[in-house]
């Protein structure tokens, strides 16, 4: 049953990687690609965290937590960059 | 693929609930990225049910990894915390870089003349800021 949950986990979320990255190259404007950027990042965290399930090692949660930190600050970083035309004044 | 864990009936149905449920949040979160016509209505779907998912997969693998370690897994609370925190920044962000560079939302919208007024008035704030500057001494 695990076994199971974890596939259809795995083809889920693929496929919801693929949708954001559609929107990544469709986006009308740039900042529907920040978004769909940033949704990529929060379902990649989502998959290592199911492959450190699936690989049964507490190992893969240290490039989760870096992923999530890496993702916040470069989306605020771009935000910005929009927003006054500099990030840090 | 093989576990070395073999979870007792009961847990291994609450874990296997816990991911379907995460993995389906984060499926609708993006189908909605994807689908829905404006981008401040595009902003909801990531930013609400994707962070959901991720909390769903969270407490599936802290359940699965307290019992095979034998003690409370906490790893998972820092990602958790981290993403419940950082999710409403970064909406705000774009939601302001949205309204600055007046991204068109559909008809029906209330309040279709805000991004005109809050261009306005960071205009006038910013010509403020400039003419109040404090004067060097001397």
């Amino acid at each position: 049953m695990l076994t199971f949950a974890i596939w259809v986990g795995f083809v889920l979320l693929s496929l919801s990687l693929l949708l954001n990255f559609w929107r990544l190259l469709v986006g009308p404007e740039v900042i529907d690609r920040i978004l769909a950027l940033d949704t990529m990042y929060i379902n990649t965290i989502a998959l290592i965290i199911l492959y450190g399930l699936s690989a049964a090692s507490g190992l893969y949660f240290e490039a989760a937590l870096l992923i999530a930190m890496l993702g916040f600050v470069s989306t605020i970083a771009v935000c910005k960059y929009l927003l006054r035309g500099d990030i840090i004044e | 693929m093989h576990f070395e864990v073999h979870l007792p009936f009961w847990l291994e149905a609450l874990v296997a609930f816990f991911l379907l449920l995460g993995a389906v949040f984060a499926f609708i979160g993006s189908i909605g990225l994807a689908r829905l016509p404006d981008f401040y209505s595009r902003l909801h779907a990531p930013t609400k049910a994707t962070t959901l998912g991720v909390g769903g997969m969270l407490i599936a693998s802290m359940l699965h990894f307290s019992y095979a370690q034998g003690s409370l897994s906490v790893h998972e609370i820092l990602v958790a915390i981290f993403l419940l925190i950082s999710a409403p920044i970064t909406a705000y962000m774009l939601s302001k870089v949205a309204l600055h560079h007046q991204s068109p939302s559909v008809q029906n919208t209330q309040g279709q003349d805000l991004p005109q007024q809050l261009q306005q008035e960071w205009h006038r704030e910013r010509i403020k800021s400039k003419t109040d500057k404090p004067k060097l001494p001397g």
